[in-house]
């Protein structure tokens, strides 16, 4: 190591080189970090429930004890991340290791019984019992799963561990059959299971049918995080800093030391400020810091305050007026008529004809820099919005009804039509004045 | 039974003495040191402790049973008062033919200690009328001068079967802890029953048990309840808690004295309404029949009859006709003594009754207040005993002629004397019933304690039927099961006699077959060296016949009504041949069906036989360490209790069900209804499980056991799929199993045992048309479906509410529902679930139970809280060794982590954006009069509120986001999304709630 070191102080474009490979290490182990790839050492801020969650587990594998629990908690407050360690930590106790059999189900997948039971039959190597044969019906696979099940005995079979991610979503296949019969077994004398949801629903056991909720064993575990924003603050530095391992001391330090002025740095304290306001999770920091990092290169070897400043206005820019800055003079046109009419009208639908007649009306009396438009072409621009879903038809029945007729309904807010005229290059001023005038 | 009513009793008051210790946790039964006896207004006390010699309240005043105690013992309650002892016989206890076994005159205060196997030795120590004095003689020296009158002499033992040497090492001590176990159903004290009637069946007990031999041979036939006795002890005293804790024998001998049926359950209600009934009936009939046979007696002077008008009340013709009345107590005497009179009567030509004659003088006789119970409980003798009479039938008995002679001139009379000798005859009821009585479906339920109203109901039709003298019995019988001829019924007063004299001799009926019964019996006993001759010879010939017979022993009754012919030339061949046939039949029609199947067999994929299971694992599972572990693994809803406590009135009712339908051959549906985790699979798997060890020890027939669960199937549809599957194995489609369902619940079948099935979750087993429920319910009403259907589901009204008439009418009234378990119950569930083990403060457990009964009564709840407070006290210290009881905190704190809502801890952790959309929310609500915004509205005021709280406003992309991050919690309920910003919201919490939440955040 320290020979390296001193390789670099003599030879500059060695030193560039190595340069570049530490960046395009510490881009590797940052990414991995945030696209969620690598589990943190230890879960942060939910030391209890990892606690408990590990000693449930952990007695179902040792003492082949059948539990059922519940991870509940917001999106991004690190469920998954959560049980992930658990299951790592748990298989790295030697007795545990080759006695449990994880069975990993997802609400979005599996999204009725009949693919579920073919999943946790293929995941628990049952289908080699009956020599690689696709099953039979849905019913056989449900039996076959059961007697199996049946079978084992709470000393001698492996216990399972049944992962139900969206675990709310198992809650509306028909009869919870699922449910209850995992639940069942949970609750009987067979082979040991560990039944662990995961779910984003407050109210998830009031989806259970009261007889699969009875068999529920009414574990839950709240993932609710009540970090101040000091502590969201360390946490994005450690997010960012090194681990101790990086192969160099002197750009670990280096990059931590930039780090540590970056977290105190005002600017970036604000800009960290609006993101923990609006949502304390890990997932949206992690999109946060992951468009810094894309910013630094070998020539830009840290992260600056400017680039974290540019990916939060990337991240809370709003999606409908960037569509608006795309849009034609004529659609732009149509779009302020109907702010218009919606001020006229208090809300209420319009249809294109109100539309271009407000429109003729500017044209008539104020417009010096915009020409008529023939009618079919004020049509296709009005479907275009509508295809831009900037508007929005209001009755279902659109057959029956001429398109000049259709009630629509504008899905902008005021504040989004001014904040595109503003940015919108080269308005014509007689528009923007249109559009600022009230009651046109 | 007048007399007894009316009599007036001095009031025994008993007292348990001493400290009561536990010595049977599962029952809960305590031991006692002593008992105290004082006769009420007087102020004697007699104490009674174990090893001393008691006197038994019996039939006879006189003389009542005696027996040597054991052991005290009582339940929870102390309630019930019960007593083990060592039962000791007088003479006249045993059966009239053995006594000259003895070969001496005996002493008059003689009395034998009983070896047998068949009495109960479990009494009500209510009965218990004193202490007597025994004293063991040797064998060699003679009686001592009669000293005082209370001393009782052992010699001998008898066994039921013969006269022993008394082994004196066994009058020393019998150690009270280990009682000598009867192994097998009782004899002769088992009289005591009708006096001491404790636990098992309970009203079977109450009736006096039959003759040993009868016993006998049904516990070795294969169903006599007796043999209960003979059961492992602690599976029986599994039982015994529960139908001695609600309709204990005992309770029923307390109210008759009382006179009052009023408070003994139906069962035994209907019981009595039967017996209350008949005596007045009888009554007429019995004396007529007395006075007939006592002239017939008289004048051939074979007993001298005296008609004692302090016992012509009695039920019992029998007791008139007693010579010495005093002599007799045990209802084997009685009973015997009846047939022997009648035998009698018909052997009066018969040179041969001559040896009858010296018995009958010495018979003693008692009077039997139950001598209807007794036939109940004779009906209640296992089924094959009712098919061995076939063989009997063709027995070729001399005497016949004199039978049809008077038959011939005095039809009525004949059959009366045919009734009188049914019912006491214990000895050959069971075959005599079923014969003679065509009301009576064959084999009809056993055990009729176990209330089967049809058997009440038939019995007092029989009675009835033989009040208006109706001759024809036959056509009366609308049992088609058992229609016999007339010729039968002739004969067959002839083979009882025959039949019950070799039944005495300890030998299965069946041996009747083949046995030299042309010879007249009455030889057998007349010398005993003939006896031993004949019997070895029958001996062998049973050997042989015995397994043929007990294998068609179901069906052969079936059989018989067909035949009407004289059955007394049948030689057994042809017998044979019927049996080979049906079996041919039976045999055809098993492997007809399934060559059916597998033509169309629809999935070839999956093997039929493919034996799925999970991997087992390397390293067995560890063992609970501490007492906290332990008392988890107690805890866990999966460990199998080892009694079900609070619902015992449950499990005795359905076990009745089950157990009477199962017997009788039946069929019948049951709804339980309750919610969720109350017991009711719990409940039936513990019947099932007793009565599979009641079939295993051959005290019901055997029967089958199918559960299917509504959840555990993905079609209603395939519930026939299952039960065809776990009945025969064979794997089929839904349609062509329900049709291979039909036909095997419509046809007859030889061997067919009865099925009980479960079906739990039937609420899912609702289709459109209903027709899966509607076989379900309409299979048991099948004349030889044999099918019990006991049926689960959540809510009581599901019939009325989700059937249709024609399903709703088929599953019947019969329903139970298992209500929520109440605090104190759900407080003995876990407590004895710890079973001693010691983890929870007594307050803990109370505050668990209260809040769980108080939310929805479901022990599954209970349980888990427990669990959980176990884990939370094991957490709490840092060693979870030393970690000690759980607390009050540890529960509560598990309540709160399962009872409270997360809402209010949710918005608290919410984002500040997150909190001042649900203050906008509640805001725009205000403004707008309702409970519902569009997002639009709400982000208005969203910025207004942020421009307040100096936060930069936000985006309506971000204010989205933080509105779908909101909806996915559920705090807000959303429209879909893709209305964007017109989409509604709602809050999914009261505004209260959101309120409180947010200013305690602010605070």
């Amino acid at each position: 190591m320290s020979k390296r070191k001193v390789k670099e102080t003599h030879m500059p474009v060695g030193e560039c080189i190595s340069q570049y490979g530490y960046i395009f290490q510490v881009q590797m182990i940052l990414r991995e970090r945030f696209c969620h790839q690598r589990l943190p050492e230890k879960p942060v801020g939910m030391e209890s429930q990892h606690k408990h969650l590990l000693e449930l587990l952990r007695r179902t594998a040792v003492h082949g004890e059948s539990n059922s629990v519940l991870i509940v908690g917001p999106r991004g407050s690190g469920k998954t991340m959560l049980l992930n360690c658990v299951l790592r930590e748990l298989l790295e106790v030697k007795d545990v290791n080759k006695n449990v059999l994880p069975v990993h189900l997802n609400g979005l997948l599996q999204t009725d019984d009949r693919i579920a039971l073919k999943e946790i039959t293929r995941q628990l190597n049952l289908e080699n019992v009956v020599g690689d044969k696709v099953f039979g019906s849905f019913a056989e696979n449900l039996a076959f799963l059961l007697e199996a099940l049946k079978k084992g005995d709470r000393s001698s079979s492996r216990p399972v561990l049944f992962i139900l991610d969206e675990f709310d979503l198992f809650a509306h296949h028909k009869n919870q059959t699922l449910l209850y019969n995992l639940l069942d077994v949970s609750q009987s004398a067979q082979a040991p299971v560990a039944v662990i949801g995961l779910t984003c629903r407050l109210d998830v056991l009031e989806l259970l049918e009261k007889r699969v909720k009875s068999r529920f064993s009414h574990r839950q575990i709240h993932l609710l995080s009540s970090l101040s924003f000091i502590q969201y603050l360390d946490n994005v530095r450690s997010q960012l800093s090194l681990p101790q391992d990086f192969p160099d001391t002197n750009f670990y330090d280096e990059w931590n030391d930039g780090i540590k002025t970056l977290c105190e740095d005002q600017s970036v304290v604000d800009v960290l400020q609006r993101h923990y306001n609006s949502s304390k999770d890990f997932r949206s920091l992690h999109l946060l810091l992951m468009l810094a990092l894309s910013r630094v290169s070998a020539s830009k070897p840290a992260i600056k305050p400017t680039d974290l400043l540019e990916a939060s206005r990337v991240c809370m820019v709003d999606s409908k007026a960037n569509i608006l800055h795309g849009l034609s003079i004529l659609e732009l046109c149509l779009i302020i008529a109907m702010k218009h009419l919606n001020d006229i009208y208090e809300g209420e639908p319009f249809n294109f004809q109100m539309v271009h007649n407000e429109f003729k009306k500017f044209l008539q009396r104020k417009s010096h820099s915009i020409h008529n438009f023939d009618k079919p072409v004020v049509i296709k621009a009005f479907e275009h919005l509508q295809q831009l879903e900037l508007i929005k038809s209001m009755d279902s029945s659109t057959a029956k009804i001429q398109k000049e007729y259709q009630l629509m309904k504008l899905l902008l807010d005021h504040s989004q039509i001014m904040e595109a005229l503003q940015k919108y290059p080269q308005c014509p001023t007689d528009v923007k004045q249109w559009a600022m005038s009230a009651f046109g | 039974m007048v007399r007894y009513f009316t009599r007036l009793r001095m009031r025994r008051i008993y007292k348990w003495g001493g400290r009561p210790y536990i010595f049977d946790r599962k029952l809960k039964s305590y031991g006692f040191e002593y008992l105290n006896m004082s006769v009420e207004g007087q102020e004697a006390v007699t104490t009674v402790t174990p090893g001393q010699y008691i006197l038994i309240e019996g039939n006879d005043d006189e003389y009542p049973f005696v027996a040597k105690l054991l052991k005290f013992f009582g339940d929870e309650s102390h309630k019930q008062k019960k007593a083990l002892v060592q039962w000791f016989l007088r003479l006249s206890e045993v059966p009239q033919n053995k006594k000259l076994l003895l070969g001496r005159s005996p002493h008059p205060q003689e009395i034998f200690y009983y070896l047998g196997r068949a009495c109960d030795n479990e009494i009500n120590a209510e009965s218990i009328l004193g202490t007597v004095d025994v004293q063991h003689v040797p064998e060699d020296t003679p009686f001592p001068e009669p000293g005082t009158k209370d001393t009782l002499y052992v010699k001998l033992s008898w066994d039921t079967k013969a006269f022993n040497v008394l082994d004196p090492v066994l009058m020393q001590d019998t150690p009270a802890s280990t009682p000598p176990k009867p192994a097998l159903p009782l004899f002769p004290p088992c009289a005591s029953p009708t006096a001491t009637p404790v636990s098992r069946g309970p009203v079977r007990r109450a009736l006096p048990t039959p003759d040993p031999t009868v016993m006998r041979r049904a516990g070795s036939v294969s169903d006599t309840r007796a043999t209960m006795s003979a059961g492992k002890r602690s599976t029986l005293e599994a039982e015994s808690i529960h139908s001695a804790s609600k309709l204990s024998a005992s309770k029923i001998l307390s109210a008759k004295r009382r006179g009052s049926a009023a408070d003994t359950p139906g069962v035994r209600k209907k019981l009595q309404l039967s017996i209350g009934a008949s005596p007045g009936k009888k009554m007429t009939r019995a004396d007529v029949l007395c006075e007939l046979l006592d002239e017939e007696m008289e004048s051939e002077k074979v007993i001298s009859l005296k008609l004692s008008s302090s016992v012509s009340h009695s039920l019992q013709h029998g007791c008139s006709l007693s010579p010495m009345r005093s002599g007799c107590k045990t209802p084997n005497g009685q009973r015997r003594f009846p047939w022997k009179l009648s035998s009698i009567s018909l052997d009066r030509l018969s040179p041969t009754a001559l040896g009858e004659q010296d018995l009958s003088s010495d018979l003693l006789l008692a009077v039997i207040p139950l001598a209807l119970e007794d036939e109940v409980f004779e009906a209640g003798l296992p089924t094959d005993a009712g098919s061995a009479n076939t063989p009997k039938k063709r027995q070729a008995t001399p005497r016949r002629n004199y039978v049809r002679e008077q038959k011939a001139t005095t039809p009525s009379r004949r059959k009366e004397s045919a009734m009188a000798i049914r019912k006491p005859a214990l000895g050959v009821l069971a075959e005599e019933d079923s014969e003679d009585s065509p009301m009576q479906p064959i084999a009809l339920t056993p055990r009729s304690k176990r209330k089967s109203a049809q058997l009440v109901s038939l019995r007092i039709r029989k009675q009835l039927n033989l009040l208006d003298n109706t001759q024809e019995l036959i056509s009366d019988g609308d049992d088609d099961c058992f229609v016999p001829s007339k010729k039968d019924l002739q004969s067959s007063s002839d083979e009882e006699k025959t039949d019950s004299e070799e039944e005495t001799r300890g030998r299965n009926c069946k041996t009747s077959v083949r046995t030299p019964c042309k010879t007249p019996s009455k030889k057998d006993l007349q010398s005993s060296t003939d006896e031993g001759k004949t019997e070895s010879e029958e001996e062998t010939v049973v050997r042989k016949t015995r397994g043929r017979n007990c294998k068609t022993s179901v069906r052969t009754p079936h059989k018989k009504p067909s035949k009407k012919k004289d059955l007394q030339s049948s030689s057994d061949s042809e017998e044979e041949t019927m049996v080979r046939k049906t079996r041919g039949r039976n045999g055809k029609a098993s492997a007809r069906t399934p060559c059916k199947t597998p033509s169309k067999k629809v999935t070839p994929s999956t093997p039929r036989h493919a034996t799925p299971s999970i991997p087992s694992r390397t390293v067995p599972a560890r063992q609970p360490g501490n007492i906290l572990e332990e008392a988890r693994a107690r805890l866990h809803v999966s460990s199998v209790p080892e009694s079900l406590p609070c619902r015992e009135q449950e499990f005795q009712d359905i076990y009745n069900f089950v157990e009477s339908k199962v017997m009788d051959g039946t069929g019948g549906c049951m709804y339980i209804s309750g919610v969720p985790g109350t017991g009711k699979t719990a409940t039936i798997h513990e019947v099932i499980r007793c009565l599979q060890h009641a079939s295993d020890m051959d005290e019901i027939p055997t029967f089958r056991f199918i559960e299917i669960n509504g959840m555990k199937m993905t079609d209603p549809h395939q519930a026939y799929v299952q039960i065809l599957q776990k009945l025969t194995d064979q794997k089929v489609t839904a349609d062509h199993a329900a049709a291979l369902l039909e036909k095997r619940f419509s046809n007859p079948a030889p061997k067919k045992e009865t099925t009980v099935l479960l079906v739990d979750e039937l609420d899912l087993l609702w289709t459109r048309k209903q027709n899966v429920m509607y076989n379900l319910f309409d299979w048991p009403t099948r004349r030889h479906a044999r099918l019990v259907v006991l049926t689960i589901a959540n809510t009581m009204d599901l019939p009325e509410r989700i059937m249709i008439n024609r399903v709703a009418s088929r599953l019947g009234l019969t329903r139970m529902s298992f209500q929520p378990y109440s605090f104190k119950q759900l407080q003995q569930i876990i407590t004895s679930r710890l079973n001693k083990v010691k983890a929870f403060e007594e307050d803990a457990l109370q505050l668990v139970s209260r809040k769980v009964a108080a939310l929805s009564g479901d022990a599954r709840r209970c349980l888990d809280i427990c669990r959980r407070a176990t884990e939370i006290c094991e957490h709490s210290t840092s060693h979870p060794s030393s970690a000690g009881l759980v607390r009050m905190n540890h529960v509560m704190e598990a309540l709160d982590e399962m009872f409270s809502s997360s809402y209010i801890t949710a918005i608290r952790c919410a984002s500040l954006q997150e909190q001042l959309f649900l203050r906008a929310v509640i805001a725009e609500f205000r403004r707008l009069g309702l409970e519902e915004a569009t997002f639009q509205q709400v982000f208005v005021q969203h910025r207004a509120l942020s421009r307040v709280e100096g936060l930069q406003p936000i985006s309506v992309s971000e204010g989205l986001a933080v509105c779908q991050r909101l909806g996915a919690c559920r705090l807000l309920l959303l429209e879909a999304s893709r209305l964007d910003m017109l989409q509604r919201v709602r809050l999914n919490v009261s505004q209260d709630d959101v309120l409180y939440a947010l200013k305690a955040v602010r605070d």
